[in-house]
């Protein structure tokens, strides 16, 4: 199997990004992939979906995806088809809600650090690097255990399961 | 106030993304002393021990999902072929959010949820009985040893009662109705023992406003955190959820209380019939922070984060446009209670709008037979029925932009209650004196009661 490679312009944010930051609570009845998209990141940057393009990664700080455990904020940046969200760390629901809707949440504290908003990145989701085109630096990141690599290759727990399922 | 032990930077960066990094630590050699968390997880796993880091499947002993996130549970459980429900006396549906239906589209979600739950005989908690987790404790499912897993975040208040109680996503759900198991990665365990009394006006909220000023929003990310001590003794069970409840906002997995005559009476349990766990006296902490409350002024959480919190004093001045009473961890019995106390023979400030929305039906029956309602509604609040409202904005008590609320909610995050709205957070005791004051009031100014 090829490598999973992601490529993309970064947008970035800051620390503690909610996810009343990511998709507003009276937005939450909203639930169809179209609505979701178009309020991503309405709580901090109301222009979002309207600047981004297909593959583009958030990048953000500490602790993204704080507070709610709304699953409609990571849907709503796979909706957007933001291609993955790096951060130098993850609020335990959100990090677990990215897998299950098959979005790759890859914490990478060192390259955040260097990383501009624009700076066009690869991810090599296979082999746990992310290279920064613009700069030319590469850096490495943990992956997660094998089982959750196969929920973003197969595109989240739906689809895991059923295979699973099949067994 | 005394910080006995202080977690170092390096701590925080191991409890930090151990669930992220996936780190595998095999179960067996030597045994070592466990933590209540640990020893809850072990007993479902079937293991005789389990560590921090180490990744396990577990049955869940009773699963609930709220009006929100119900939806897309529902839409992905149907995406499985051949789905049934593992065990449907273990499930419910709880309509909190949208309480009674405030739009077409939650009316729609709630019709489909019903039909859902009809279909698979599913029990729901109707519009009006109150906040899914208060809810689930009055009903008596959270038990101690049991693993509980709710859509909603807050969840965590649930291990007041001893069980292992955690928040997760719709889809998760949907995989958890289905297999009836879920895996979890075994948390560090963080000690927070609090000690002495106390003292007047200040109340249980303040403590939890306290450890979040002290702990910051990410620093217990993926802990489990034990508390216990004089003061955790001291309080009613509602009480002590008021706590556990606002611990997620420190990020953690897990909050857990010890098991005692009050939460077996609670729930209507004997020593011999529940499976109560308590921690090895070798067991193994990331940290033990020991606290002692005597001094303790009341807190207020500035706006952006529930973590933001300042003595009042700091606050105190701020004009204000509402004053609520709401959400799972500000609007229980003894929360009205107080804020009665301030408000009895006074009248809420002209320029205030004061709301109150009891967090379950059994609140309002209480406030109703002590006479607590009559004394609100006399001095000009404004009641609402059981629900999450005011907290997250729904439709009860928006802001417009510019406009600044101090309430017993859960959270201050930006736009949280309307884009451009200021939340504070605080007790009743501060929230009630500060609609009286239309400013932002130390309760105890304004005496009485306690």
């Amino acid at each position: 199997m090829d490598d999973f490679i992601l490529k993309g312009r970064v947008w970035k944010f800051g620390d503690n990004i909610s996810t009343d930051h990511i998709l507003p609570s009276r937005y939450m009845t909203h639930v169809e992939p179209h609505e979701l998209a178009a309020n991503c990141m309405k709580g901090t940057d109301p222009d979002f979906f309207s600047k981004i393009h297909p593959g583009d990664i958030i990048v953000a700080g500490e602790n993204i995806g704080y507070g709610s455990s709304r699953e409609q904020a990571p849907q709503a940046i796979k909706c957007a088809q933001i291609g993955a969200v790096v951060a130098k760390s993850f609020a335990r629901i959100f990090y677990r809600n990215c897998y299950n809707v098959g979005l790759p949440a890859i914490m990478a504290p060192d390259f955040v650090l260097d990383v501009n908003q624009g700076d066009l990145i690869e991810i090599n989701y296979t082999q746990g690097g992310i290279t920064n085109l613009t700069t030319g630096k590469k850096y490495e990141f943990i992956k997660p255990p094998d089982f959750l690599v196969e929920y973003i290759e197969l595109g989240g727990l739906i689809p895991y399961l059923e295979k699973q399922l099949k067994k | 106030m005394k910080l006995a032990l202080r977690l170092d930077d390096n701590h925080s960066s191991n409890l930090q993304g151990r669930e992220a990094r996936g780190v595998f630590i095999k179960s067996g050699g030597i045994f070592m002393g466990m933590t209540v968390t640990e020893k809850i997880i072990a007993n479902k796993a079937n293991l005789s021990q389990v560590k921090p880091g180490q990744i396990v499947q577990v049955p869940v002993d009773f699963a609930f999902f709220h009006d929100n996130n119900a939806p897309i549970a529902i839409r992905q459980f149907s995406r499985l072929p051949n789905a049934s429900v593992w065990d449907s006396s273990k499930v419910m549906f709880v309509l909190d959010h949208h309480s009674p239906s405030t739009t077409l589209r939650a009316a729609q979600h709630h019709q489909n949820i019903r039909d859902f739950a009809k279909k698979h005989n599913i029990k729901v908690s109707e519009v009006g009985r109150g906040v899914s987790h208060p809810v689930v404790a009055e009903e008596g499912y959270a038990r101690p040893g049991r693993i509980i897993l709710g859509t909603d975040s807050h969840t965590v208040g649930l291990g007041t009662f001893g069980c292992l109680a955690t928040g997760i996503g719709s889809t998760e759900m949907a995989a958890v109705l289905a297999t009836g198991s879920i895996w979890l990665q075994v948390p560090e365990t963080v000690k927070i023992w609090l000690d002495g009394k106390l003292g007047p006006h200040i109340t249980p909220k303040d403590v939890a406003l306290f450890l979040l000023k002290n702990f910051g929003p990410s620093f217990l990310n993926y802990a489990a955190v034990e508390i216990a001590g004089p003061l955790v003794d001291s309080l009613n069970v509602e009480e002590r959820m008021a706590i556990t409840i606002m611990c997620l906002e420190m990020g953690v997995k897990n909050a857990i209380m010890p098991v005692d005559e009050k939460i077996l009476n609670y729930i209507n349990g004997t020593q011999k019939t529940e499976k109560i766990f308590q921690a090895d006296k070798d067991a193994v902490y990331a940290s033990v922070v020991q606290f002692d409350v005597s001094s303790l002024e009341p807190i207020v959480a500035t706006p952006g984060l529930p973590t933001n919190g300042v003595e009042v004093n700091q606050a105190e001045g701020v004009e204000i446009n509402q004053a609520t009473l709401g959400s799972c961890s500000g609007a229980f019995l003894h929360d009205l209670e107080a804020a009665a106390e301030i408000l009895k023979g006074r009248k809420v400030h002209p320029g205030v709008r004061f709301v109150v929305v009891p967090n379950s039906s059994k609140v309002v029956e209480k406030a109703a037979r002590l006479g607590i309602i009559s004394t609100l509604v006399e001095a000009g609040a404004i009641f609402s029925s059981p629900a999450c409202g005011t907290c997250g904005g729904y439709e009860v008590g928006v802001l417009a932009p510019d406009e600044t609320c101090i309430s017993t909610t859960t959270r201050n995050m930006d736009g949280r209650m309307g884009p451009g709205g200021l939340i504070y957070l605080a007790s009743a005791r501060t929230v009630a004196a500060s609609a009286v004051m239309g400013k932002i009031t130390d309760p105890r100014k304004l005496g009485g009661g306690n």
